[in-house]
């Protein structure tokens, strides 16, 4: 391995700009004659619009224009839309209702756009925001998750009961029938809290026109600036598609939130040649929390079977699934096919059967967050398999070790072919290191202190590298999810990476340049990685669901090939020898059996000079593209372990330990994933813990800022035990598996098997916050007092 | 945020006389509510006299038994007042378990009392260390000072200019956070006086900070944790919201207690 290769804890060569306030991102953009706009949103729920009368802000100082819904609908500008088909068990389309980027007769959350002011300064444009009379028919809102299809208040006029889709996924006979002949059954009843995503750099959008040459250019906070472009011109409609530049420049973070095409950068494209200035717009933490589609919000009931032996033969889900007031960009996929393909777990289950229903309510869009779909079918599986072992009065690892899967490749009853992994491997690390054989001395060590000490397992799988194509679109998907590279090597050696693939935090330009150095041979210093320009990048689908090492680096390493495959062909010209006898090995082009041989760095010098050969027999040049389309998922798993200690008295949860044992795959930067799985640990504790969006009947947002919603803490976490087992995936040329999500996919559960362990009881909602451990440790048996 | 006029006087009688000359002007002392109110367009006070050039409102002066803090002096620096850490550690304990640090080095005492938000911590100390409370005009005494949520005797443009605290034989402040904004969901302060045991339980009281005179009865009889066993306050006060609602509060008032005894009682 080299310094500076694949395995290297390479520090982050991005890091040196974002620590010293040099990184930059949309806000940070200013373009001459710059105008900023300000969204006027709903204060309610849920009405319809009589009027609005926008001629007082519109004479305001310093206004340039007022738009509202019927603004963009003269100009044809199309709704915002989801783009993944889900269909109902009946065969009938899921019900997508009109989703105008400003509000067409009918709001439908608090914080939905009902007009937009462009002015002088933003000052100006929320003075005149006030000025705007809207005359609403308040009408009543329809909130809870459960209760959805039951309101009378009907949120689309396509879906009268509020239902998107009633989906299914399995085999419901052969479920039954496995339930038919069980042992035991373990019923449980799950909520998986909405959270709001909360990056650090809130959504901001700048739109600019060229009235010259008719271009349009988006900077906007994406995490795939390319699929924005394809949904900002194929479908709403705002400029044809070689028309409009996006650019996603540094990105603060994003989990899932920064995916979604949103109404904020349609309206300032469109408005930037209305009002033929650049328009920008950027959130504030408050509009954030309104606006940015929010994760999770399931109500789940599941059931497990088991045999006499202990061995787990079915599965059975409902769950209840919010996706907020309109469908947002992959709303539908989340709790659907990113969900229920997972619920087998790491686990040997026969028949699985689960059925999902999407409803609207009068909420923010719920979409993608940090794993989507997989940590609440992690949630429903470890919390049912931990109950299911204390109600067989079976120690909950050996359980999980019984009813591993041990072969593979071994196909799920619901999808998924997973092909590669050992969980039992991962188990025995995490067992170690976290001291279980223990663990009984240390319960009683804090029951002599007045303390409840819990133990909690979570044995998660995910699906990442999403994803093949032909797969993806046999389930609904609207678009392919391969991811493309082009690799240009310069006369000087110097290599440019541009991938499709875009890095808002997970550190790319180093990991990426990692592979490059490692194939080429090359200093990492030589090696740039460019992303997140659709003028300099030809297209990709962009940094989702832990995609971008095993299916974007894929790509980039199959154009690196070709590269190596050209620069054998200049080598073999200039040392005047036969293609075939020209190898490539440790950044030198030589002749097998002899010392003559070139460096990189020479060969494609000679590549551009081409002084040793005509253009007829080889092309000038050294730059390959390559389009990468994965065959399978990828499936990442391990074990997380966490230990917390309970104060009964004031229900604080201070996790004591937490040990990760994780299987990546091959890992390109091990201090890069160690980053990932501390920070996705930390958001998994937060949901577990601490986050949770509450709306109250009326629909406003009650945890509308950092004042009432928790965010996590360094404080509020221990220093993690982070190991790792490694089977490399057979699927892709790197052995990639992902890593982003993994930790906000194992944690949940993890922490509330703790606590219920700790409890002595199971019933404990997310968040655990101290008020509901304090009730709940009110029905736990106390401990028993030491002798 | 709407647009404003500022002032930055330099003398207490400067400041006075602005807030009285504009009728609709506000003190700015850290800003640390002030302004994120301003910015959310909650309040748009016409006129920001800011206080933060003015050197009688800084300061921690020990004389017998008492310690007088300026106004304009920030949290990090009571916490860190080597004359307050010996005379009233509880109280340096207190300062340095407000927010963060950003926090700590920009909001006041001053801003804080007058603010007299309901999770405030200072309002605890003021009862419970019998503070005086010293304007430009008068001297209040903390009983009468607090006088419901974010309400206080101050009048109109009147300025607080320094607290002066009575130092207690033994004090302990346990305070109990709300998880998301750190503010007190319960705070309780202790203090130990010649003349008798004082508790004041900020963050829990649906009407802002309060003494609890049968803790305090039994606390002079018996300064032990043990002494307030049986001891409850009763939840009908008690605020109520999505992090604590009235019974949470009113338990977690009697385990701060206990744990504010015990740290006091164990303190030499
Ligand atoms: C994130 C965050 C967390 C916080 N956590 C805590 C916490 O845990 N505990 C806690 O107790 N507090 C907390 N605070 C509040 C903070 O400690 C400040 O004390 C508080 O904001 C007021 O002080 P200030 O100096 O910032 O006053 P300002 O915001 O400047 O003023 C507040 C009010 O007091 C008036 N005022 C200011 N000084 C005077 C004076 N000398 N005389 C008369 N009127 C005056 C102003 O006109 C204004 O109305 C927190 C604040 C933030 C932003």
């Amino acid at each position: 391995m080299s310094a500076t290769g694949i395995g290297a804890p390479v520090r982050r060569k991005e890091d040196q700009r974002f620590v010293t306030g040099q990184g930059r991102y949309v806000d940070d953009f200013n373009r001459p004659g710059q105008a900023y706009a300000y969204f006027l949103r709903s204060p309610h729920a849920h009405a319809a619009i009589r009027s609005i009368d926008v001629s007082q802000a519109k004479a305001m100082p310093g206004v340039l224009a007022v738009f509202t819904g019927d603004d963009l609908a003269a100009d044809r500008i199309g709704g915002l839309i989801c783009g993944w088909m889900i269909h109902s068990k009946d065969g009938t389309p899921m019900k997508a209702g009109p989703h105008p980027a400003l509000a067409q007769g009918k709001v439908r959350y608090v914080g939905d756009h009902v007009a937009v002011v462009i002015a002088e300064t933003l000052a100006q444009a929320k003075d005149a925001a006030e000025a705007i009379a809207v005359d609403y028919d308040v009408l009543p809102a329809v909130v809870d998750t459960a209760q959805a299809t039951k309101a009378s208040v009907q949120v689309h006029d396509v879906s009268p009961d509020n239902t998107v889709f009633n989906w299914h996924l399995g085999n419901k006979d052969e479920t039954d029938a496995a339930f038919a002949r069980a042992k035991h059954v373990t019923k449980i009843d799950l909520i998986n809290n909405r959270l709001v995503p909360n990056p650090i750099e809130p959504r901001a959008a700048l739109g600019e026109y060229d009235p010259g040459t008719d271009n349009y250019t988006l900077y906007t906070t994406s995490q795939n600036p390319h699929v924005a472009r394809l949904v900002l011109s194929a479908f709403i409609g705002v400029a044809p598609e070689h028309k409009l530049r996006v650019i996603a420049p540094d990105v603060g973070g994003g989990f899932g939130s920064k995916i979604f095409i949103y109404a904020e950068e349609t309206v300032c494209v469109w408005a930037a040649k209305k009002v033929k200035r650049p328009v920008k717009w950027t959130s504030d933490r408050s509009e954030a929390f309104l606006s940015d589609a929010h994760g999770r919000d399931h109500v789940t009931h599941a059931e497990m079977a088991t045999d006499e032996n202990g061995k787990i033969i079915g599965l059975k889900v409902h769950t209840i699934a919010n996706l907020g007031a309109y469908l947002s960009t992959f709303s539908s996929s989340v709790p659907t096919y990113l969900y229920a393909p997972l619920l087998s777990g790491q686990y040997d289950i026969p028949a699985i059967y689960c059925e999902v229903d999407g409803v609207y309510t009068n909420t923010a869009p719920v979409d993608a967050y940090r794993g989507a779909g997989r940590p609440e079918a992690t949630f429903v599986i470890e919390r049912l398999v931990e109950k299911t072992a204390r109600e067989l009065g079976q120690d909950p690892a050996e359980f999980r070790r019984k009813n591993y899967i041990t072969q593979f490749p071994h196909a799920t009853p619901v999808i998924m072919t997973y092909d590669t992994g050992d969980y039992a491997a991962s188990l025995d690390k995490a067992l170690e290191l976290a001291d279980y054989r223990n663990f009984q001395a240390r319960k009683q060590d804090s029951a002599r202190r007045g303390k409840l000490r819990g133990i909690g397992f979570s044995s998660y799988i995910e699906a990442c590298g999403i994803a093949p194509s032909q797969a993806v679109g046999s389930l609904g998907a609207g678009v392919g999810l391969w991811e493309s590279a082009e690799v240009r090597v310069n006369p000087t050696g110097s290599v440019e990476v541009l991938t499709g693939s875009h890095s808002h935090g997970q550190g790319h330009e180093t990991t990426f340049a990692q592979l490059v150095s490692d194939r080429l041979g090359i200093p990492i210093d030589q090696v740039s990685i460019v992303h997140g320009d659709t003028d300099k990048v030809q297209f990709g689908m962009g940094t989702y669901g832990s995609r971008s090492g095993a299916v974007g680096m894929s790509a980039i390493a199959k154009a690196l090939d070709k590269v190596i495959a050209k620069g054998k062909k200049v080598a073999a010209h200039v040392l005047e020898a036969s293609e075939g006898d020209v190898e490539f090995k440790d950044g030198r082009f030589g002749i097998a059996g002899t010392d003559r041989s070139l460096a990189f760095g020479e060969v494609a010098l000679q590549a551009y000079i081409a002084h040793k050969f005509s253009g007829q027999e080889l092309e000038p040049g050294l730059k390959e593209g390559a389009f990468y389309d994965p065959t399978n998922f990828t499936f990442p798993a391990g074990v997380h372990i966490c230990e917390v200690e309970i104060d009964p008295e004031t229900g604080v949860a201070k996790i004591e330990r937490w040990t990760a044992v994780d299987d990546f795959g091959v890992i390109i930067n091990p201090m890069i994933v160690e980053g990932q799985v501390h920070g996705g640990i930390a958001q998994g504790v937060g949901q577990a813990l601490l986050e949770g969006a509450v709306y109250d009947q009326n629909g406003q947002l009650v945890t509308a800022s950092f004042n009432d919603y928790c965010m996590p803490r360094a404080i509020d976490l221990p220093s993690f035990q982070v190991g790792m087992t490694v089977t490399p995936c057979p699927s892709n040329p790197l052995g990639i598996k992902g890593c982003g999500e993994a930790g906000a996919i194992a944690a949940p559960p993890a922490v509330i098997n703790a606590i219920t362990d700790a409890l002595g009881h199971e019933d404990i909602a997310m968040p655990a916050t101290p008020q509901a451990i304090w009730r709940a440790a009110q029905k736990a048996r106390m401990p028993m007092a030491a002798e | 945020m709407y647009a404003f006029e500022y002032h930055r006087p330099a003398s207490v009688k400067q400041a006075a006389d602005l807030a009285s000359q504009f009728e609709d002007s506000k003190f700015l002392a850290g800003g640390h509510t002030l302004l994120p109110t301003m910015k959310l367009r909650l309040a748009a006070p016409a006129n920001l006299v800011d206080l933060g050039q003015i050197a009688e409102l800084r300061g921690i002066e020990r004389s017998g038994s008492t310690v007088t803090i300026g106004a304009m002096m920030k949290h990090a620096e009571v916490a860190n007042s080597g004359d307050i850490r010996s005379s009233i550690p509880a109280l340096a304990e207190m300062a340095e378990l407000i927010g963060d640090p950003h926090v700590r080095n920009r909001g006041t005492i001053g801003g804080s009392i007058a603010n007299n938000d309901p999770s405030a911590d200072y309002p605890a100390a003021c009862l419970a260390l019998n503070a005086t409370i010293v304007t430009d005009r008068r001297k209040i005494a903390a009983d009468d000072f607090f006088q419901g949520i974010f309400s206080t005797a101050l009048d109109e443009g009147e300025l607080i200019t320094r607290v002066a605290f009575q130092t207690p034989k033994q004090a302990a402040y346990a305070k109990f956070r709300n998880p998301a904004s750190r503010y007190a969901l319960v705070g309780v302060f202790v203090a130990r006086h010649a003349d008798g045991v004082r508790v004041a339980v900020t963050g829990a009281g649906s009407n802002g900070v309060f003494r609890v005179p049968e803790m305090e009865a039994a606390l002079n009889l018996s300064f032990t944790p043990e002494a307030l066993d049986g001891i409850s306050v009763s939840t009908d006060a008690m605020n109520s919201d999505i992090h604590a609602d009235a019974a949470y509060r009113a338990h977690l008032v009697g385990v701060m207690a206990r744990r504010a005894v015990q740290a006091a009682a164990s303190r030499s």
